[in-house]
């Protein structure tokens, strides 16, 4: 069976610093990204990649440290898909939907997993543990059809293996978590 | 560095990796990464400390090798053994890589034929999968490991960065025109055309910006090119800039691709130190350098007009051309948007010389072109060949048919906005003018087939589906022609649809390419019109019966 492998989930810039308040590391941020022209979006990554979304105050304060108003920001987030107005589940199972996946079965996954989460895509679980979403094509189309937890690749998946996906996240608990341990550091 | 070490550097490299007996390079791209290559790495790295072997043979991480569905690949190069290629290597097995095969032959064996366990686990080099390539693009993909500068010299990395200090601008732009190529992101102009318009623009500041937003779903050439071998689009990303006398370049990334990202920012340090990319580079006194964006998921941005609001940090929505990038593009500033894999052709015309970069491909489209073979196909993975190759030999020869009883109905090249080639057309060579004359287009470079037992209806709804999705909604045609199109194709897939909608759906399509602001509109109804021409049938099928 796939053996999984972390993939880097945050791409951005250098790691937060552990130690400082949220409110802190918005301000750090917004100047960081203040002084390169045009920098919005990146500076939406950065932000969503320490807090996994893009809180409505975090994305006020960051408005106002960089001078741009909260539509503007409203309207660059809503337009991407990849930026999130809400807290996902911890455990992220993002279904590619690609066609190459789409092809092999990938409909089929996705459903199976809004069985087994008793969720729909795009949604979290009431316990904010699990977060479904699918996802346009991660460019693994050669181990069609795949999902991703956390940043994790699961290839060559077989349409029925839904309870699959969601066992390997139990065995994989304790390296996410070491994953995001280091990723704080 | 001054111009002259590059030789010494890779003359260095290239002893260095002599020393060896054997050489193990192991794709280390994210599909690998996924079947377990860096726990693999890591692995094989430690059996042989504990064999001694260390200092006799070298392991190291490459680019995506092609068979992605038979990954993590290995390769091993030794001097009295013929090239070995392992595929499935699971990381448990690494002793029994290095006991049954490295071993033996860093101690003289010959190894004939595969034994010992791994007899599932050897890929025969001379199949057509391999045979029938021509690699350019891919051509270190396999070979060097894309995280050390000094592989890439040894290949005669940034040596066309050097040819190019040397030459003027317009030497350059007419070296890349004589060359042939074109646009390798789907359009097809004519790269060193491109380069002139922006070249004969006047301004202080001019941008080259490297378009890395591969949106179509189902490929994956430019994460391939970016992963595996991301100096070569830095340098011709810098022979592009001064081509047109740019003055800033910028990378335009899928945020979705986080290990080319990485691999790029990797590779920028590594230039900067080199004195590669900066102030003075090659120590010429020009000075250039990057920035990279992330992409955040919008298809539309690989438009290039799109592209440049979002690197602006605003909505990626195109605008109306003229005026053309060329002429007014990032902060209104003259640009040039490329493609990866067009950008990763440059160093080598530069390099080799444009008459051999002309004699490969047909007429009019020059060179090679990777596609990402996948769907319903035994050798799922990427392929780079030659152009004016016929898709049968692309389909069944090198992609080894379905690998399944069923046949082949049909391809789709192109993605979202290419269309559908049935099987009666595959002897068709591939080339921008051949494959637009069937309704499709070369696109970038995505390749998936489809068996007997799917659905093209279905299949031109699924893009469709991505179409409206993607649509950016800021002119009509798109936004209302495509929403209508796909209310008309959801009845017809559900089995109540009549003729009246296939009319519809025509007519919604012909406005919709005729009025569409840009390329994702006009592109959006080939599918379902490229189904509906070859597989009309199947519409019909599913009609509700007339009285």
């Amino acid at each position: 069976m796939s053996t999984p492998i972390e993939v880097k989930t945050t791409v951005t810039v250098a790691a937060p610093k552990a130690a400082a308040a949220p409110k802190d590391e918005i301000i750090a941020l917004a100047q960081k990204w203040k002084k390169k022209k045009g920098s919005l979006i990146m500076a939406l990554h950065d932000l969503q990649g320490r807090l996994g979304y893009v809180p409505r105050e975090s994305a006020m304060k960051l408005g106002r440290e960089m001078d741009v108003p909260l539509a503007r920001i409203y309207e660059v987030v809503t337009f991407y898909n990849y930026f999130k107005l809400e807290a996902p589940g911890k455990y992220i199972i993002s279904v590619c939907t690609g066609t190459a996946c789409h092809i092999k079965g990938s409909g089929e996954l996705l459903k199976g997993l809004e069985k087994e989460l008793q969720v729909k895509e795009g949604q979290s679980t009431p316990d904010k543990e699990y977060h479904l979403q699918g996802v346009r094509c991660l460019g693994c189309c050669g181990l069609a059809p795949l999902a991703s937890v956390n940043g994790k690749v699961y290839g060559k998946l077989k349409t029925d293996e839904s309870h699959f996906v969601i066992e390997r996240i139990q065995i994989d608990k304790p390296m996410v978590h070491a994953t995001e341990e280091a990723a704080a550091e | 560095m001054k111009p002259e070490e590059l030789e010494v550097k890779a003359a260095a490299e290239v002893a260095r990796q002599q020393a060896f007996d054997a050489r193990l390079v192991c794709c280390s791209s994210t599909g690998c990464q996924s079947s377990g290559a860096a726990e693999i790495i890591a692995g094989l790295k430690a059996e042989l400390k504990a064999k001694q072997l260390d200092t006799k043979v070298q392991v190291t991480g490459t680019g995506c090798m092609g068979l992605c569905s038979k990954g993590p690949l290995i390769r091993m190069n030794s001097k009295h053994q013929k090239e070995i290629l392992f595929c499935d290597i699971k990381p448990e097995m690494a002793a029994l890589v290095i006991d049954e095969v490295v071993a033996p032959v860093v101690n003289g064996a010959t190894i004939e034929s595969p034994a010992g366990g791994l007899e599932e686990h050897f890929l025969d080099l001379d199949a057509p999968f391999f045979a029938m390539q021509d690699r350019v693009v891919l051509e270190n993909n396999g070979r060097s490991d894309p995280e050390k500068l000094d592989e890439y010299l040894a290949h005669g990395g940034y040596q066309g960065l050097r040819k190019a200090l040397s030459m003027t601008s317009e030497e350059i732009c007419s070296e890349m025109l004589a060359s042939g190529l074109r646009g390798r992101g789907g359009a097809g102009f004519p790269t060193g055309l491109k380069w002139n318009f922006a070249r004969k623009v006047s301004a202080d500041v001019k941008y080259v910006i490297c378009n890395g937003d591969e949106g179509d779903p189902g490929a994956f050439m430019d994460r391939s090119v970016l992963e595996g071998d991301p100096h070569a689009v830095i340098e011709g990303m810098l022979i592009a800039a001064r081509a047109m006398e740019a003055t800033h370049g910028v990378f335009y990334i899928r945020a979705e691709y986080p290990l080319a990202v990485e691999r790029i920012e990797k590779a920028l340090r590594q230039a900067r130190a080199a004195g590669l990319v900066g102030k003075n580079i090659l120590e010429s006194g020009w000075a250039f350098d990057f920035d990279i964006r992330l992409g955040a998921g919008a298809f539309v941005c690989g438009e290039e007009t799109a592209l440049i609001a979002s690197v602006e940090g605003l909505r990626g929505t195109p605008r109306p051309r003229p005026p053309f990038p060329a002429v007014k593009g990032l902060w209104d500033q003259p640009t040039c948007v490329n493609n990866v894999e067009t950008l990763a052709n440059v160093p080598r015309i530069m390099l080799r010389g444009a008459e051999w970069f002309a004699a490969k491909g047909t007429d009019k489209s020059k060179g090679t072109k990777v596609f990402a073979l996948t769907g319903k196909i035994k050798n799922n993975g990427l392929v780079e060949v030659p152009m004016g190759i016929t898709l049968r030999q692309i389909v069944e020869t090198i992609g080894g048919g379905t690998g399944t009883e069923r046949k082949i109905k049909a391809i789709q090249t192109g993605g979202p906005s290419g269309g559908m080639i049935p099987e009666h057309q595959f002897d068709t060579p591939v080339s921008y003018e051949h494959l637009q004359q069937l309704g499709s287009m070369m696109g970038s470079g995505g390749l998936i087939v489809i068996d007997e037992k799917d659905s093209v209806v279905e299949l031109a709804r699924f893009y469709l589906d991505f179409c409206v999705d993607e649509s950016c909604g800021k002119c009509a045609p798109c936004r209302i022609g495509g929403t209508q199109m796909l209310s008309m194709l959801d009845h017809i897939v559900d089995g109540t649809g009549t003729t009246e909608d296939v009319r519809k759906i025509r007519k919604v399509a012909k406005a919709m390419q005729k009025a569409s602001l840009c390329a994702l509109g006009q592109t959006a109804p080939n599918p379902t019109l490229s189904a509906l021409k070859h597989f009309e049938s199947e519409f019909t099928e599913r009609l509700v019966p007339q009285a």
